[in-house]
């Protein structure tokens, strides 16, 4: 049966369990990082492993990876910093949790901030970072002031600041707050907002944050989520870690439910092991849609995935036990919730937040409300961005307003096609794929919304001319 | 005409500057810290940053034009920001923002903020606000409802009447 498996979200909802640092000490608070900083030198092959890189081996051996939304390799990340440059390594915590759809990094900040500031001193110690920041949304000025509580805790505890846990390691932890951007999220605009700038996200290359992030130098961005599980990861061990979920998609991962289902929420699960079936209709999770209602689609992974259409079928290879491919044929609601899988799909899991979509709505006010969305956060830097996704949302206010066309399907495509791969970062395709599965998934209701409207407005042109 | 920034609103802004390596990098913490004391950022406001800062007023006013939460004007004592977004709109947004709306005697279908015209309350829609699981939500300043009904808006907007 499938279940959840609480490993970030272990306390936060327990009855009595409070965001104070007593609380948080008292079910084993700060252990983990005690225990990091009793870590010695060791010799290994001949070789001396710091203490530091001993934690970096255990985070890369975990699997580990990024809960922002890319689901990068957490210790791959830590990997590429350049050490050698001679300047201060940064690491900024990414919690400008604002794609729709997602509402898991608000619960830890709010009701267990203590987990995110251990795993970010555990984190920043590993990779020899003096100086972090924690850029909240500014849509969380309640979180902001929780965090700034629990860093002053920390520092009265000796956690935080100088000489921690009676080593010589000093650090300190600022909470820096966005003003309602969006694309604050992407993380090189992250880094240029930190600046004081606006938010225009750098190329990539060559402004790679390992290399050249917050004031040019080496820099970490990591998400809220992924920063906790490394606690856990150094709690448990990395191979521990690995043995949750399932291979290559390891560990637990709290899921974002919302949308027509009865039961919306948070859920924790191990990485594939329930189904998108299983966390919309199962009573652990979802609880179904609501009555006499059928299921139209899903968006798997936050507003910028792929949607997938109720009834879809897939062929996907995998390997099996022993290494060898596999064809396997897939229903949608029997795909694994994980990483890998979701890709093959042709969509991502993202963020973890999966909107569910009854028969009751209009798949075009839908787009309308997310093309809107999109047409508001451009940031404005690349051209085919800051017009397409206006125009993507002006063509879809019209189809809602009871003026749509038949060549509207391929008008929207065409421009979400020429606005994918062509800026800066990968707003372009957030706000490109949801437009371009909605049109080929749901083209027969696009055509005929066109067609109903043109011979319509064509009837009512002729009355007027005969009048 | 120049700003009047109290003693203790500047003592709060030279701890915030002292946060970063580089003076630029306080920006937008400056900028919510005026926001807070001033209720929006006024040119006075702007300049006296860039001063504080050692930056061009362009600098920050570049700012202050891109992020929807600083505001060049009055917002009114509340802003109620209702969440617009997918799973929100799902969970009837829409019909909570007409119900406020009608409530304060304001046009819903407006574009951008609306303000009432005693000043009390500025009405707007809001971007996702990250909480699509308990839907419709909204803030009010700087207090965050969950699953607001028509009847519960009511209740709570009785406490910012005042």
């Amino acid at each position: 049966m499938p279940k959840e498996t609480k490993l970030v979200l272990k306390h936060a909802d327990e009855a009595g369990y409070t965001n104070d640092i007593g609380c948080y000490l008292k079910h084993g608070g700060y252990r983990t990082l005690k225990k990091a900083f009793r870590l010695k030198p060791k010799k290994v092959k001949g070789a001396v492993v710091t203490p530091q890189e001993a934690i970096r081996r255990e985070v890369l051996a975990s699997g580990l990876r990024g809960r922002g939304g890319a689901g990068f390799s957490c210790g791959m990340k830590w990997n590429f910093v350049n050490r050698k440059s001679g300047k201060p390594i940064y690491l900024i915590c990414n919690a400008d949790e604002s794609e729709p759809g997602t509402f898991k990094d608000r619960q830890i900040i709010y009701k267990d901030p203590h987990q995110l500031i251990e795993g970010m001193i555990l984190s920043c110690y590993a990779n020899d970072v003096k100086l972090a920041y924690i850029y909240i949304r500014g849509e969380f000025p309640e979180g902001a002031k929780i965090l700034n509580h629990a860093i002053n805790e920390a520092k009265a505890n000796g956690f935080l600041g100088k000489g921690i846990c009676g080593t010589k390691y000093n650090l300190e932890i600022h909470v820096h707050r966005g003003a309602g951007a969006y694309i604050c999220g992407e993380e090189t605009g992250l880094i240029e907002s930190l600046e004081g700038k606006r938010p225009y996200p750098r190329i990539k290359p060559p402004y790679f944050p390992a290399a050249l992030g917050l004031y040019m130098c080496p820099t970490i961005v990591n998400n809220v989520e992924t920063l906790c599980n490394v606690r856990n990861v150094l709690a448990m061990g990395g191979n521990a870690y690995a043995a949750l979920g399932t291979p290559n998609n390891t560990g637990t991962r709290i899921v974002s439910l919302s949308g027509n289902v009865k039961r919306p929420g948070y859920y924790e699960i191990e990485v594939g092991k329930a189904t998108l079936g299983e966390l919309i209709f199962h009573k652990n999770f979802g609880h179904g849609l609501h009555d006499g209602r059928k299921l139209q689609a899903i968006i798997p992974g936050g507003s910028s995935s792929k949607v997938f259409r109720a009834g879809e079928k897939f062929d996907i290879k995998s390997k099996d036990k022993r290494g060898e491919v596999v064809e396997q044929k897939l229903d949608l609601l029997d795909i694994p919730y994980d990483f890998d899988t979701l890709m093959k799909c042709g969509s991502m899991s993202g963020s973890s937040a999966i909107i569910v979509l009854d028969d009751s709505v209009d798949i075009i006010e839908v787009l309308g409300n997310l093309s809107d969305f999109y047409a508001h956060e451009s940031c404005g830097q690349c051209t085919p961005c800051r017009e397409g996704s206006l125009w993507m949302a002006k063509a879809l206010k019209r189809m809602r307003s009871g003026q749509a066309r038949k060549g509207d399907a391929g008008y929207l495509r065409h421009i979400a096609h020429n606005i994918q791969g062509r800026t800066v970062c990968a707003f372009g395709e957030a706000c490109s794929w949801p437009v371009l599965s909605f049109v080929d998934k749901f083209r027969d209701d696009f055509e005929q919304r066109g067609a109903e409207d043109e011979t319509r407005l064509a009837k009512r042109g002729a009355e007027a001319t005969t009048r | 005409m120049s700003l009047e920034v109290p003693k203790k609103l500047e003592r709060e802004i030279n701890r915030l500057v002292k946060n970063y390596p580089e003076k630029r990098s306080a920006s937008l913490m400056v900028l919510h810290a005026l926001q807070e004391e001033f209720g929006y950022i006024s040119t006075e406001a702007e300049e006296w940053a860039a001063a504080r800062l050692e930056l061009k007023s362009i600098n920050i006013h570049e700012l202050v034009t891109f992020y929807p939460m600083l505001r060049q004007q009055d917002p009114g004592r509340t802003v109620v920001r209702v969440c617009r977004t997918l799973s929100c709109a799902l969970a009837g947004s829409a019909k909570l923002h007409g119900h406020i709306c009608k409530r304060l005697g304001l046009d819903a279908d407006a574009p951008g903020l609306q303000r009432t015209k005693d000043g009390k309350y500025g009405v707007e829609y809001a971007e996702c606000l990250a909480s699509c699981g308990t839907g419709p939500v909204m803030m009010c300043n700087d207090d965050f409802y969950e699953n607001v009904s028509n009847d519960g808006a009511d209740e709570i907007l009785k406490k910012y009447d005042e």
